[in-house]
């Protein structure tokens, strides 16, 4: 069981107003010097229905920072943990055997082998977070199409969103209870 | 004519270690996980037959066995070591003990074994004339130690018996903790890792054997190991064909999908059912034993193990 963060941010994604531009991919690379042939976000496009009523959907998808996350569970020496003033998932770069339990549990594929060694993904901009400032993929979003906010606060941009929209979570039968939103 | 659905997905994701295909362990963790196995094979058999006062009908199993254990184990480890991508952190396994994590547990019983296979097989050790006739036993230490695991040497074995069991279970745990691959999330997985390690261990030792009333009781036994093996891989395979879409998906794998062939010919006929055959004709006398079934016997191990951990990584949950 996951102990209670004094704070829990999440993430949402517009997906009509996504329009899969990948700026926020590259800002996440920029502002966290995602090394080359990696990145911490990508875009996801799908298509579906029968000729000629195909409807697109187009997403940035990243760490779903879950409530129950697997890869906190399975990381053997705790590198993977919680961070408890902002309630993401975190990856402790000293503690870090790069096992790569954490991926193979992750049911995102959000994480990759960093150069260095140790296992990397998205950390929510926690730096950032810490310092009362937004994401950078948030910043950087053309159509606004990203909002990041606290859950726990029914006044947060992110709560009344989510209140507003019709939502969608990815792959909830991992049963990982994600942090992360689609707005349709 | 109706026309299909289409759903087609594509990503910009770009980490070359897991786009386009899932690669997050290569042959490092299956030759891990396989000798893992086999040495929990070796642990328990060699167990059994100390507490069973078995030791003179069969010398390679009491002689030969333990002392196979931890250089393979070490070996094990080795592959498990080339596989981390932190090397200079191995260490960070031996800071925490992590109870939901089936890696933090295995690393912890992986060091037990190192101490009471280790000494199990240092006491076969000094029971061989290579030893007696070496400068060794000069070294008081040495014989104090040598002394000390002949005197428990019953203790030992329960103590390797419940290790080498937990060791066997844990191999096959470690995949099945992972919710997220649908091929791996059975809890028959580890009972599976379990029974196909003891196989092993007992393929292996009758491979060593020279007695022939020892080779004849482990064909026995390892007949039963590889029923009881063969209808575990059935119920497997049945309880994820019965696991949803995300279970269908992934049990297509083995049945239709790219790992059939590897699976059913190599694994399940030649690495179980050929030597099964083999050894139920041997017993009837009509086939003389040979190193046949028990080297196809850990063929169909090593293969399991590699189409474990590659398929295992193809299968994911949906939507």
């Amino acid at each position: 069981m996951a102990p209670r963060p004094e704070r829990s941010f999440g993430m949402a994604v517009d997906t009509v107003a996504c329009v899969g531009c990948s700026a926020c991919v590259i800002a996440c690379k920029s502002e966290n010097q995602v090394p080359d042939g990696h990145s911490r976000r990508w875009v996801n496009q799908e298509v579906r229905g029968r000729f000629p009523e195909l409807k697109m959907r187009v997403w940035s998808d990243c760490c779903q920072h879950c409530e129950a996350a697997p890869c906190v569970t399975n990381c053997p020496t705790g590198a993977s943990h919680y961070d408890l003033a902002t309630g993401t998932v975190q990856v402790s770069e000293a503690d870090c055997t790069g096992c790569k339990a954490c991926m193979a549990s992750c049911p995102y594929d959000a994480r990759f082998v960093h150069p260095t060694g140790f296992i990397d993904k998205c950390t929510l901009c926690q730096h950032r977070l810490m310092q009362g400032r937004t994401t950078a993929c948030v910043e950087i979003c053309p159509t606004s199409a990203i909002t990041v906010g606290e859950l726990d606060d029914p006044g947060s941009d992110l709560s009344r969103l989510l209140r507003s929209r019709k939502t969608r979570q990815q792959k909830t039968a991992a049963g990982t209870r994600p942090r992360f939103f689609l707005l349709e | 004519m109706q026309q299909l659905e289409v759903v087609e997905f594509t990503t910009t994701r770009a980490n070359h270690l897991v786009d386009p295909g899932l690669q997050i362990w290569g042959w490092e963790v299956p030759v891990y996980l396989f000798l893992g196995g086999l040495v929990a094979g070796l642990l328990i058999l060699h167990s059994l037959v100390v507490l069973l006062r078995k030791e003179q009908d069969m010398p390679a199993s009491y002689g030969i066995v333990p002392m196979l254990a931890v250089p393979l184990l070490g070996l094990g480890l080795g592959a498990l070591f080339l596989d981390l991508e932190y090397k200079l952190h191995v260490l960070q396994f031996y800071t925490a003990f992590r109870l939901g994590s089936p890696m933090s547990w295995g690393s912890w019983v992986l060091l037990l074994v190192f101490f009471t296979g280790g000494l199990s097989g240092f006491s076969a050790l000094t029971r061989t004339s290579w030893y007696r006739g070496s400068v060794l036993p000069k070294a008081r230490r040495l014989q104090r130690l040598a002394d000390f695991a002949g005197r428990r040497r019953r203790g030992l074995a329960k103590l390797n018996l419940a290790l080498g069991m937990v060791l066997g279970i844990y191999t096959g745990v470690l995949l099945s903790s992972f919710a997220a691959r649908p091929f791996w999330n059975s809890a028959l997985l580890g009972p599976l890792c379990l029974v196909s390690g003891a196989s092993a261990g007992i393929a292996l030792a009758a491979l060593l054997s020279r007695a022939p009333e020892e080779r004849h009781l482990l064909v026995r036994l390892d007949l039963v190991l590889l029923l009881v093996e063969a209808v575990i891989v059935v119920l497997w395979l049945l309880g994820m064909s019965n696991a949803g879409d995300a279970g269908r998906d992934a049990v297509a794998l083995v049945l239709g999908g790219s790992y059939t062939a590897v699976f059913w010919l190599l694994f399940f006929t030649v690495g179980l059912i050929v030597p099964f055959f083999l050894e139920i004709m041997s017993l009837r006398r009509r086939w003389s034993e040979t190193l046949v079934a028990p080297a196809l016997v850990l063929l169909g191990g090593v293969v399991l193990r590699f189409v474990l951990v590659d398929a295992g990584q193809l299968s994911a949950v949906g939507g």
